[in-house]
């Protein structure tokens, strides 16, 4: 081993038993940044998965959805809309859709209610999410009584439990047959809640929504990208929310730390000036307090994301879920896909080791460079 | 073996301020080798300022310290570095050991840089802790060491390098007379063994010992005729 590679090595085991001189110090700046570390991982992590989930369901939406305006608000489309659709070139399939929510008071919670494509239940049968029949306490074959828009009462029988694996869009959701759909919320035969089209050519979907708004003016065409970057921006907007939130925390640790790491105690100063008069040179005394500080940022770093990664992924996020998920009562049980973006982790290192390692070198070349009489006195 | 050499030296501390301070003026003299030179003096007379001037610790601010015909004073700090380094042993008033460290490790510390290989440096300062009377003591925290112990590990410390100089400040302030007269026998065998030994001290213990082969008066920053 060469004479430079055994300095280091030197240096290097000089750290670690000045890290263990001051454990106080040192295993509190620790968990501070640690925690950090942690939460803002928890939310970068969170979030992307959420985005990730979005962009997976969505793949199998209607790539084009209408929506009738009346007065700017939505309203009940007409069934004879679709007809007209159908004069539109490179319309592949077209058919309307059924569904509206419903506040349920007796738990306080909002329910999607939906007709299905296909396998619609019988009139008197519903198949309800996995959180709804949790939180109602229902199984196969109990009934739920539900109060219509008419206040006339409605009593279902469960006859089936939606899929634990698509609990992002299922949780809350019902699903019924068309004719009590329509007789729950009195809406009319001939009026859906919106149409769907699928294309022959994705390539074409902005061409047929032009030609969508010029053919029925009092349509809104929504392309499947327009919902997915409405989640995006939704999802980045409640990741802003929570940093916002922890900006006080952050700001905290950052005091902290320029505090603990930057303000060099009189006992770390006579000690670097001591080090300095027995002939290490300025840039040992850096390149050990360097070490230093990559220890403890990058232990904090490493301990605080793998936390956040366990947090994230086997916890569901269970200290973020309510405010990253929505607002909702009925939280669905979102199990999110663990990975890995080097990207994201990069981002994270920059904006907490950087910073961190940056703040303890300044005052220590500050010291190092002053004579050591100086420094001693 | 080099001579130190010090020429118009002035310090002045916090220059061109309220609160400026002259602490040495236009010293000159001449530190031969294989001595025991003493710089006496009461305290705030410009001993230590002085003696970390010749140690490269501080620079003058105007003047010229040269050792064996070489100047100091105007090097660059890396290579003042290097020169305090390879040719000064530093013993502290205080002893400067480093807290929470063993023995052998504050000992081991100014070698550090140098990267000399694990087990020749853990030889060489064994060796020295033998030498001292401290290698049971290797292994112990130096903040549970005795003052003799604890001046003694500073004297390994400042000789693992094994420089030509040694330089004490003050290092019979914090011992007893037994230990004082200890440290007077120790410093007699450096300089036998051909080291220049510059201390600074205000104990008549010291600077009246026939140990010593020079003592230099200093007072106000002046040397005294």
């Amino acid at each position: 081993m060469s004479s430079a590679l055994r300095k280091q090595r030197y240096l290097l085991d000089y750290t670690l038993s000045s890290l263990a001189r001051r454990p106080g110090k040192n295993l509190g700046l620790l968990l501070v940044y640690t925690l950090i570390v942690f939460m803002l991982a928890s939310v970068m992590l969170f979030t992307h998965a959420l985005r990730s989930e979005a962009v997976a369901i969505l793949q199998e939406s209607p790539e084009i959805i209408v929506q009738r305006l009346v007065a700017g608000r939505h309203d009940l489309i007409p069934a004879h809309y679709l007809r007209k659709m159908g004069h539109i070139r490179g319309v592949l399939e077209r058919k309307g859709r059924l569904w509206g929510y419903f506040f349920d008071p007796a738990v306080k919670a909002n329910y999607t209610l939906m007709v299905p494509d296909e396998a619609q239940p019988a009139a008197d049968e519903i198949e309800i999410g996995a959180t709804i029949a949790a939180t109602r306490g229902v199984g196969l074959g109990d009934i739920i009584s539900l109060r219509s828009a008419d206040n006339r009462p409605f009593s279902f029988r469960v006859s089936g439990i939606l899929d634990a694996d698509s609990q992002l869009v299922s949780a809350d959701l019902i699903l019924l047959s068309e004719a009590t759909f329509r007789d729950f919320f009195a809406i009319p035969e001939g009026l859906y809640t919106d149409l769907v089209l699928r294309v022959r050519n994705p390539r074409e979907l902005r061409t047929i929504a032009e030609k969508l708004i010029l053919l029925l003016p009092d349509t809104r065409p929504i392309l499947r990208d327009e919902v997915l970057r409405t989640y995006d921006a939704i999802f980045s907007w409640r990741q802003g929310i929570v940093f916002v939130l922890m900006a006080g925390a952050v700001l905290a640790f950052v005091i902290f730390a320029w505090d603990k790491a930057s303000g060099l105690s009189g006992e770390e100063r006579k000690e670097i000036g001591v080090l300095k008069a027995l002939g290490w040179e300025t840039a040992d005394v850096i390149r050990m307090k360097f070490w230093e500080g990559a220890v403890v940022s990058l232990l904090a770093f490493l301990l605080g994301y793998l936390l956040a990664y366990a947090h994230v992924f086997y916890t569901s996020a269970a200290l973020f879920e309510p405010v990253l998920k929505g607002w909702a009562v009925l939280y669905p049980e979102f199990a999110p896909i663990p990975y890995i973006d080097l990207l994201q982790i990069a981002t994270l290192f920059i904006f907490t080791v950087f910073p961190y390692t940056v703040a303890t070198i300044i005052p220590i070349w500050r010291a190092a460079i002053t004579d050591p009489d100086l420094v001693m006195r | 073996m080099k001579t130190i050499e010090l020429h118009q030296v002035c310090k002045t501390f916090n220059q061109y301020q309220p609160n400026e301070f002259h602490a040495i003026r236009d010293i000159d003299l001449r530190i031969e080798p294989r001595q025991a030179t003493v710089l006496k003096g009461p305290s705030g007379s410009g001993k230590t300022t002085l003696l970390a001037m010749i140690g490269c610790l501080s620079r003058p601010t105007s003047g010229r310290i040269t050792l064996g015909g070489e100047t100091l004073s105007g090097l660059p700090e890396r290579f003042m570095t290097e020169v305090r380094r390879r040719t000064f042993g530093f013993i502290f008033q205080q002893f400067n050991l480093i807290r929470g460290l063993t023995v052998s490790e504050n000992v081991m510390l100014p070698a550090y840089p140098l990267g000399l290989p694990r087990e020749r440096l853990g030889r060489k300062t064994a060796e020295l802790l033998a030498r001292f009377d401290l290698a049971p003591k290797a292994q112990l925290k130096v903040e549970f060491l005795s003052g003799g112990e604890a001046q003694r590990t500073a004297i390994c410390r400042a000789l693992i390098n094994d420089p030509e100089i040694l330089i004490a400040d003050e290092p019979t302030a914090n011992l007893d007379t037994r230990l004082s007269a200890e440290f007077m026998q120790l410093a007699h065998g450096l300089v036998a063994e051909g080291r220049t030994i510059l201390m600074t001290s205000h104990d008549p213990e010291v600077f009246d010992s026939p140990m010593i082969d020079r003592v230099v008066a200093i007072r106000d920053g002046r040397l005294e005729p």
